[in-house]
């Protein structure tokens, strides 16, 4: 499962990265959500992969419980994320709006 | 427990409260949340110098006041931690925040809806930060910061402050993305979130744990520098702070400063061995700071608007503070203190001034100014005078002008303000250091940077100078700004506190002095997290109710498997 997951972060990453430096406002809007997913899917890794194992309950050991703290972290910046996704959003509206362009500058290139 | 222990939540509740209660009432700008507005920052001006004193007292031993947030023992649950420099923090914030929020009241909070409950977030933000002592929630109250500063930079609309918000709102969107990340990779590694906590088991660490640990805590220090707006990842911070409206900016002179707290916070307790600085270790600080300084400097000798000029000396200040800090020693660092106090009043006050003083001329000028200085072209006043609040000052050229002047002197450094005594303090810290520095390379860094500090000092005069004659001496006759006395009034507190921050010297390096021997003795901030007991339900029966007796006994550790035991379960 690790080299799945790790390759799955890589993919995502890059993909943002490369978006983020697009001049389109949308495609950087894109490219900062793939970013954070890959975010969200390395801090629920760090609490290592584990498969069907229960973050509380039953009488098992320490080590046969899944972390519960990456998945309440990572709970905390879905909503984060997902909340500043709507803010740029709305500002890339109104850059739209006021500028008559999408480009990032605010003008195409070469005027 | 009294009620003075439980005052430490405060500084986050009240705001908290304020805010939702605006939101309750209406958000735009009425006369009741206006007061509301002013009634929360002096109440948490007020909070703040009472915290200030309870952390300051007993001098160099003053203790470290830890709040466990539902009385969970502080390894499970979130704690507030003050010290002597978070108290510092938290007093600079109110007092920038009152002298903004006086400001704004006179005609910027009306120029966009919802600049009272924004202003009371971004101070929840703010204060949480320099408050918490864990790092997951130091991450959430960077975005609530975050969040609000958005909507403040975007205050008042408009062409300049979209596209600048934009580049502003993207930049650090992908650095918060880096802060989760290094968030995570220190869990990962130690298996705790709280800072002190984290600290006690760097020094267990094995070599793969160790190794995930370092590039985490790097990985984190970049997001803390770009806040900080070190070289190259400060391009986004002079276009977002020159096109926010003036009190917004005034309150953003202090967020570059949360990055630089947040790395002296977590570089003195992220040490492997309780005696390694880790933030002068690499000198990586030294030399982004330093090239921060030039390029600031750069910027200041080529801006042409004002507001610009203000932008670039908000670099200076920063890649100041970064490149002093990298460089030294104690004495340096309880001089950096200092200065960052000194400098952060002085930016805020200037960032005000300028819109007082550039009012009434058009914005042409200062691209224009030769021109119009050539066929002494006079613009007219515009139209928003007539919804002036308060009484108009007289003489009103001299005093901007004198403001202006004592703006000038605290930001290049010049005697006799309290500039100067910040740099001479710094300067005189690293002479000491490159004459008795333990190393060769550390004298040459000193020396380095004792040259860049000079050359920008005089840099800094040189733009303000062009600056000042321009706007203050034109050859044609220019009608007077007309400004109130709620606006010009907190510029004039806050350069009154530099003056005072001059008379009251001693007493002012001693507190820096102190704070800087609290915070190298880092065992004294741990233990207070560590081991501080929970409330007993006996003691506190009159304030805690039942249900939040603790279900575990203190001590107690978290249910997450320690890294040995990950190890051994992959």
């Amino acid at each position: 499962m690790e080299p799945v997951i790790a390759i799955a972060i890589g993919v995502l990453t890059g993909s943002g990265v490369w978006l983020v430096l697009r001049p389109r406002t949308f495609q950087v809007i894109v490219g900062l959500s793939l970013i954070s997913y890959a975010v969200n899917l390395f801090i629920f890794s760090m609490g290592r992969l584990k498969v069907g194992a229960p973050t509380f309950t039953g009488g098992a050991g320490a080590s046969a419980l899944a972390d519960p703290t990456p998945q309440a972290l990572v709970l905390t910046a879905i909503v984060i994320s997902f909340a500043m996704t709507a803010l740029l959003l709305v500002v890339t509206i109104a850059s739209r709006g006021l500028t008559g362009s999408d480009h990032v500058d605010g003008r195409e290139d070469g005027l | 427990m009294s009620w003075t222990q439980h005052l430490i939540l405060a500084p986050i509740l009240l705001p908290m409260v304020v805010a939702g209660l605006m939101l309750v009432i209406d958000g735009r700008s009425g006369r009741i949340t206006a007061a509301l507005g002013v009634f929360s920052t002096f109440a948490l001006l007020f909070i703040a110098i009472v915290l200030l004193a309870q952390a300051s007292a007993g001098g160099a031993q003053s203790a470290v006041q830890v709040y466990q947030i539902g009385n969970w023992p502080s390894r499970l649950g979130i704690v507030l931690a003050l010290d002597r420099l978070s108290a510092m923090m938290l007093a600079l914030t109110a007092l920038l925040a009152t002298a903004a929020m006086v400001f704004s009241l006179a005609r910027w909070h009306k120029a966009g809806s919802f600049f009272h409950p924004l202003f009371q977030v971004l101070l929840v933000g703010l204060n949480g930060a320099f408050l918490t002592g864990d790092l997951f929630n130091l991450f959430v109250f960077f975005e609530i910061m975050l969040a609000a500063s958005y909507g403040l930079a975007l205050h008042g609309s408009g062409h300049a402050r979209v596209k600048a918000g934009l580049h502003y709102i993207s930049v650090n969107l992908v650095a918060s993305s880096a802060f989760l990340i290094g968030v995570s990779l220190i869990y990962g590694a130690t298996g705790s979130l709280n800072m002190a906590d984290i600290a006690s088991r760097i020094g267990d660490l094995d070599a793969h744990g160790a190794t995930l640990f370092r590039v985490g805590a790097a990985v984190l220090g970049v997001a803390f520098l770009v806040k900080a707006a070190i070289w190259p990842l400060g391009f986004w911070l002079p276009t977002t702070y020159a096109a926010a409206g003036p009190p917004v900016a005034a309150m953003f002179a202090i967020m570059t400063k949360v990055g630089v707290y947040a790395i002296l916070r977590l570089g003195l307790l992220f040490s492997p061995d309780g005696q390694t600085n880790v933030i002068a270790a690499s000198g990586l600080l030294l030399t982004g700071g330093v090239i921060t300084i030039i390029y600031g400097m750069l910027g200041m000798l080529a801006s042409q608007a004002m507001a610009r000029l203000a932008g670039f000396s908000v670099l200076v200040s920063s890649g100041t503070i970064l490149a002093v800090m990298g460089a030294g020693n104690a004495n340096v660092f309880s001089a950096t203190l200092y200065y960052l106090v000194s400098s952060t009043l002085a930016i805020a006050a200037f960032f005000m001034l300028i819109e007082l003083a550039e009012r009434g001329r058009a914005r042409a000028d200062d691209v224009l100014a030769v021109t119009l200085e050539a066929y002494g072209i006079v613009y007219d006043e515009d139209s928003e005078d007539s919804r002036e609040a308060g009484a108009v000052v007289p003489a009103i050229l001299a005093i901007l002008g004198i403001a202006f002047m004592g703006c000038a002197l605290l930001l290049s450094g010049l005697p006799p303000l309290s500039g100067f005594i910040a740099k001479f303090a710094m300067l005189d810290a690293l002479l000491d250091q490159a004459r008795n520095g333990p190393a060769p390379g550390s004298a040459w860094a000193a020396w380095l940077l004792v040259a860049t500090l000079v050359v920008s000092g005089l840099a800094t005069l040189i733009a303000m100078m062009r600056a000042g004659i321009r706007t203050f001496w034109p050859s044609f006759e220019r009608e007077a700004p007309r400004v109130s006395m709620i606006e010009l009034g907190p510029v004039l507190v806050l350069l009154a506190l530099c003056v005072g921050l001059t008379i009251q010297a001693g007493p002012a390096m001693r507190f820096v002095r102190h704070t800087t021997e609290q915070l190298a003795e880092r065992k004294l901030y741990m233990d207070a997290v560590l081991k501080k007991p929970v409330v007993t339900p006996q003691a506190s029966a009159a304030h805690a109710p039942a249900a939040h007796a603790p279900a575990l006994p203190a001590g107690a550790r978290t249910p997450v498997p320690t890294p040995p035991e990950k190890e051994a379960a992959r």
